[in-house]
């Protein structure tokens, strides 16, 4: 049996939205060097204040395999949604789009949440619109190095 | 396929496979049965014994079978602890990169109320018998220091080391599970009390391996039951892996001088070509190494998605990221060489077979290198030591 499920070698094989924007709205960038992960999340944003779109989103990641699937299924997961909907996005979601990880690398997905909702979150700072903290705690899954 | 993990396993030779089949078929007896059939097997057994005994430099009543490397290292451990706490002496002696099947041993002795003292393996990964000689005490029970480590592949001093051991009067173990069938092994010469070997490491199978304890000393059982290999380990001989592993062993030191002299070109081309990354380095030092070896790390990538990107280019290596080893660490090698853990998770063991040609190399050393600029190119770690934000641990 395959260490990973074929959608998963697939998003590793062919990342979709690698890369940065330049003049992103919003920048998350979640994790550590020293347990071998980290990723960031670039978002352009449209639309009016409080009915805002995804328009564009790139990310950049370090890490293994599932790292950089968990990235690249979560930016296609929210990609040209509204960004009330990629606040929405869990890591239980980004694990099943993927047809699921192995325990251990279940951390990776929920990076993946994390490097989003620091994106929004920049991007709610930036423009001082206020948002519910609660929306933005962290993930249930443990990190590498207990970290 | 291009098979680069030889330090992981190794193909059973052709030679091995002829040695052990007709154990399965026709000489299938067990060796403690009297009636000649049985006996026939016993044989096969004892001259098997004898020529790895040959090997080694050794006597024949000097080696003790068991089911691998881990389990001799275990029985190497465990017996020089017993005999040690006999006399009050309860201080052992090892370094920082030791294999798990030496390291957890340790730990387990620590809760029995042994000291450990880890020798430092430098930024080269070696230990020197100078380290050796001032780290033994009056109570002292046993030096282990691998002959060669699996990661880096750094050869230490071993006959210095155990020269320091006679010296003093402190057994002397090494684990030559890697360089076993690949450097010339001498006990005698060499000074070794004990030595523990594994049958699938040069080309004999799985699960078999060796523990030379010299005369005079009593192996501490692991495994109790009948009286086999003198008592001092249970169980039916596993006579088809041990007559595969002693006619593995034989052939590879028959051919070891034309091998090694191959490999340690091919090792140092691609040495040569890995090189030209920019912000890697070789790790371990570059000529106490084994023939068969290459380590490198590569700055800002991660090593688990660079081997799955070898693979997918047909290439079979390892890595010491945490993401390979299953643990939240990266490699304890890595580590006590320096290795920062985010360098560390970075890394990649190539280990090279005799079979490999020219040709492959070089196709390595350009798989090596697509992959990584690949992996660099989405790393924002390589982004941002590249636009100033960070600095580069490698140069």
């Amino acid at each position: 049996m395959a260490l990973y499920s074929e959608k998963v070698m697939d998003h590793f094989r062919n990342p979709r939205n690698v890369g940065i924007i330049e003049d992103a709205d919003g920048v998350g960038e979640v994790g550590n060097a020293k347990c071998g992960d980290i990723m960031k999340i670039y978002l352009k944003i449209a639309g009016e204040k409080g009915s805002e779109v995804i328009e564009d989103v790139k990310f950049e990641t370090f890490g293994c395999g599932s790292a950089i699937a968990s990235s690249s299924m979560a930016t296609e997961l929210i990609a040209g949604k509204p960004l009330s909907e990629a606040l929405e996005l869990t890591n239980k979601a980004v694990t099943e789009a993927l047809d699921g990880l192995p325990a251990h690398k279940l951390h990776c997905s929920v990076l993946a949440e994390e490097a989003i909702k620091a994106a929004v979150k920049d991007y709610y700072d930036k423009n001082g619109i206020a948002y519910d903290p609660e929306k933005f705690r962290e993930g249930d899954e443990p990190h590498c190095c207990g970290t | 396929m291009i098979y680069a993990d030889n330090a992981a396993t190794t193909k059973v030779s052709k030679t091995a496979l002829a040695a052990m089949l007709p154990c399965f078929e026709q000489v299938y007896g067990n060796p403690s049965s009297l009636y000649a059939f049985g006996q026939e097997a016993k044989e096969l057994l004892e001259d098997a014994r004898a020529r790895i005994a040959r090997c080694l430099n050794a006597d024949p009543k000097e080696i003790t079978f068991t089911s691998g490397g881990s389990e001799a290292d275990n029985q190497a451990l465990r017996t020089a602890a017993a005999l040690g706490a006999k006399k009050g002496k309860k201080h052992i002696i090892s370094t920082a990169f030791e294999h798990h099947a030496i390291l957890h041993t340790l730990d387990a002795l620590k809760k029995e109320g042994f000291e450990v003292t880890l020798l430092d393996v430098h930024e080269n990964g070696l230990v020197t018998a100078q380290q050796v000689a001032e780290a033994i005490r009056e109570d002292t029970a046993l030096v282990t220091v691998m002959f060669a480590n699996n990661e880096i592949g750094t050869i230490q001093p071993i006959a210095e080391i155990g020269a320091v051991c006679r010296e003093k009067g402190v057994l002397f173990h090494t684990d030559a599970v890697q360089p076993a069938g690949h450097l010339p092994i001498d006990v005698r010469a060499q000074n070794i009390d004990m030595l523990s070997i594994s049958g699938h490491k040069f080309h004999g199978p799985k699960g078999i391996g060796v523990l030379y304890a010299k005369k005079g000393i009593r192996l501490e059982n692991l495994i109790y039951g009948g009286a086999q290999e003198r008592n001092k380990r249970a169980g039916t001989e596993n006579l088809p892996a041990i007559a595969g592993m002693a006619a593995a062993l034989e052939e590879s030191l028959a051919h070891l001088d034309e091998t090694t002299a191959k490999l340690i070109r091919q090792r140092d081309m691609l040495i040569k070509g890995l090189s030209e990354i920019s912000h890697s380095v070789l790790n371990g030092d570059a000529e106490h190494r084994l023939p068969s070896n290459v380590n490198f790390c590569f700055e800002a990538i991660e090593g688990e998605s660079l081997l799955l990107l070898l693979d997918d280019k047909g290439i079979c290596a390892s890595s010491g990221s945490a993401c390979t080893s299953g643990s939240l660490d990266p490699s304890h090698v890595l580590l006590a060489i320096g290795r920062p853990h985010e360098v560390a998770h970075g890394s990649l063991r190539l280990s090279l077979g005799e079979d490999i040609t020219d040709d492959e190399v070089r196709y390595i050393i350009d798989a090596v290198k697509e992959v990584v600029d690949y992996l660099r190119n989405m790393s924002p770690v390589w982004r941002s030591l590249n636009e100033g934000r960070q600095q580069f641990v490698l140069p």
